[in-house]
């Protein structure tokens, strides 16, 4: 996985405005979104995130809205513009695959690819093929498929349209856990290798921590907050959204590996951390995710403990979290913020305060790959 | 059997593979358009079509009869073509019949596309499909098991009908006298014997048509 650092230099932009009254909910967003990476629009269900997804296609419309995807409009009502989906660059993956179920796996994938004019082609059959690992199942009928079988050739078939935007509802909710841990590494291999911006509807966190590049933060119909992952995710006054599943993401760089204790250094900004032994070579991306809940404050370092990594950090700021008995803190890593849960007690033993230099321990480290 | 019955089997069978083919032309969009449009004549139109169903043979043949004559404006309008008055004569039994076994057409095919859903048709426009291609190459194929019920039901139910052919068509040998009214005339001359080998051959035919339709309703809820 890239770090954002390597995309911010393209141009490139995604507008969308849409409103919308619905029955039970009203739609109103204006996102202004960056045009490459991954971009997850994360709610609650019934936020909106999958509406405005639809309006991105044209599968729905919103009245008097506006859609540009990098220089092109798709839709302009004030000026009389409005695609229909079957004339718009885009490649759609819904929550159930969808498949057709009177076509085998082949000509599903192909279907979408005919369709495309030879010089627009920009994904190959063997490619799409390949790339999500289908090869065995091309002479299948989908109903012989497994769930996850079948969202891969799902995936694969809006590959092949060659889109210049690629639309995911959702694609792994209707997987159980082992599918989901099937699928990822295929997504990841697709944000690494083709050049598609993908717009990514989810309401796991895990998911948009490991995914995305960008995030759109949803409810009610409206966006809450938009901006890099990083940065978004360790924003204090969002954390009500995550709940639980409060943390940052940290891009690190594959440094060093220590073949007498089976460990792996992982480099990023603000210092390093030990996780164990990976199998990626030195100089390789890895996101990892680290839990407010799994990071704990000293503010002398400890000597003997048996926690491996111990990060210098300054407090930026506090936060009550939804446990009366417990506060998010906001730390600055040279740079790179952190997230702790802490005790309110622990919190009023310690003296926390805004600029105090603190020991973050870190007690266990996700890697998201 | 006598030269005159195999006559009307000749000419039942000319009759109800004419008509199912024009009933899968006319009946397609009919039931396509009823299964997909918002609109509030959706329910004023499937009625209309639906009303062969539970009026009297005679009841339609009658009206059939009054507005394909000479004062009637099918009528006028196939006089000012040209092609004359259809009351008895082999066209006007088409037509008749077509409006006659149009519910059995289109009600299948309703069904059959209504039960492919939204989600098809989506996904066939995010690739690239516009609206005829998405029609043939997604909704005709989903819907092949309603065509299949749609033709034989068609069919079958031209081939069954008698009040409607005796209203519009009469009784003209080799023209107009289908099996069911060769049966009536051989039974009305105490002929039973002939009437036998077809009202039998006519047992055998409905028994075989619903024995097909069945196997293939059930074969298509095991996949």
């Amino acid at each position: 996985m890239k770090p954002e650092a390597d995309l911010a230099g393209r141009s490139g932009v995604i507008r969308a405005a849409f409103r919308r009254s619905y029955p039970r909910f009203r739609l109103a967003v204006d996102l202004r979104l960056p045009g490459h990476g991954v971009t997850a629009l994360f709610g609650h269900s019934g936020s909106g995130k999958t509406t405005v997804l639809r309006c991105v296609a044209g599968l729905e419309r919103a009245p008097g809205g506006f859609l540009e995807v990098n220089g092109h409009v798709w839709q302009d009502d004030n000026n009389g513009i409005f695609l229909p989906t079957h004339r718009r660059p885009l490649g759609y993956v819904f929550q159930e695959a969808s498949l057709f179920p009177h076509l085998d796996v082949r000509r599903n994938v192909e279907y979408g690819q005919r369709r495309v004019p030879l010089a627009s082609r920009r994904v190959s059959l063997d490619q799409a093929i390949s790339l999500l690992g289908i090869e065995s199942l091309l002479d299948r009928k989908p109903d012989s498929l497994s769930g996850g079988e079948r969202q891969r050739v799902a995936i694969a078939r809006a590959l092949l349209t060659s889109p210049n935007l690629l639309l995911m509802d959702e694609p792994l909710a209707a997987l159980d856990l082992k599918r989901k841990l099937e699928i990822l590494p295929y997504l990841e291999r697709l944000h690494d290798e083709l050049d598609i911006p993908v717009l990514y509807v989810s309401h796991s966190p895990d998911e948009v921590a490991r995914l995305a590049d960008y995030l759109v933060l949803m409810a009610d119909g409206s966006v809450v907050a938009d901006g890099p992952l990083q940065q978004t995710l360790a924003r204090l006054d969002l954390q009500s959204s995550f709940a639980d599943d409060s943390g940052v993401v940290l891009e690190t760089v594959v440094a060093a590996h220590d073949d007498t204790d089976r460990l792996s250094r992982l480099d990023f900004n603000g210092g390093s951390i030990f996780v164990a032994q990976r199998p990626e070579p030195l100089g390789r991306w890895l996101r990892c995710r680290v839990h407010a809940r799994d990071v704990s404050l000293t503010l002398e370092r400890a000597e003997h403990t048996s926690i491996l990594n111990i990060l210098s950090a300054t407090v930026v700021a506090l936060a009550p979290t939804e446990s009366p008995a417990h506060v998010l803190v906001r730390l600055d890593a040279d740079g790179t913020p952190l997230l702790a849960r802490i005790t309110r007690r622990s919190s009023h033993v310690l003296g926390l305060g805004p600029g105090l230099p603190v020991w973050a321990q870190i007690k266990a480290v996700a890697l998201l790959d | 059997m006598h030269p005159t019955d195999w006559s009307a089997v000749r000419l039942t069978l000319e009759l109800a593979t004419i008509v199912t083919a024009l009933l899968l032309l006319i009946g397609t969009p009919v039931a396509w358009w009823l299964a997909r449009t918002p609109s509030r004549l959706k329910g004023v139109i499937g009625a209309v079509v639906a009303l062969p169903l539970v009026l009297p043979p005679t009841v339609l043949g009658f009206y059939m009869l009054v507005a394909m004559g000479p004062r009637g404006p099918i009528g006028r309008l196939t006089e000012s073509l040209g092609l004359g008055l259809l009351p008895f004569t082999f066209s006007g039994l088409v037509v008749t019949s077509v409006i006659y076994s149009m519910p059995f057409v289109v009600q299948p095919l309703q069904n059959a596309f209504t039960a492919i859903g939204q989600r098809p048709f989506e996904a066939a426009a995010t690739l690239r499909a516009g609206p005829w291609d998405t029609f043939f190459t997604v909704a005709i194929p989903l819907a092949r098991p309603g065509f299949i019920s749609a033709a034989i039901l068609g069919f079958a139910h031209t081939v069954g009908e008698f009040g409607v052919v005796l209203m519009i068509g009469g009784n003209i040998p080799g023209k107009t006298r289908v099996v069911s009214v060769q049966i009536y005339d051989h039974v009305e001359a105490m002929e039973y014997t002939q009437a036998h080998w077809l009202a039998g051959g006519m047992v055998l035919f409905a028994f075989l048509v619903l024995f097909a339709l069945y196997t293939l309703e059930s074969g298509r809820r095991e996949t």
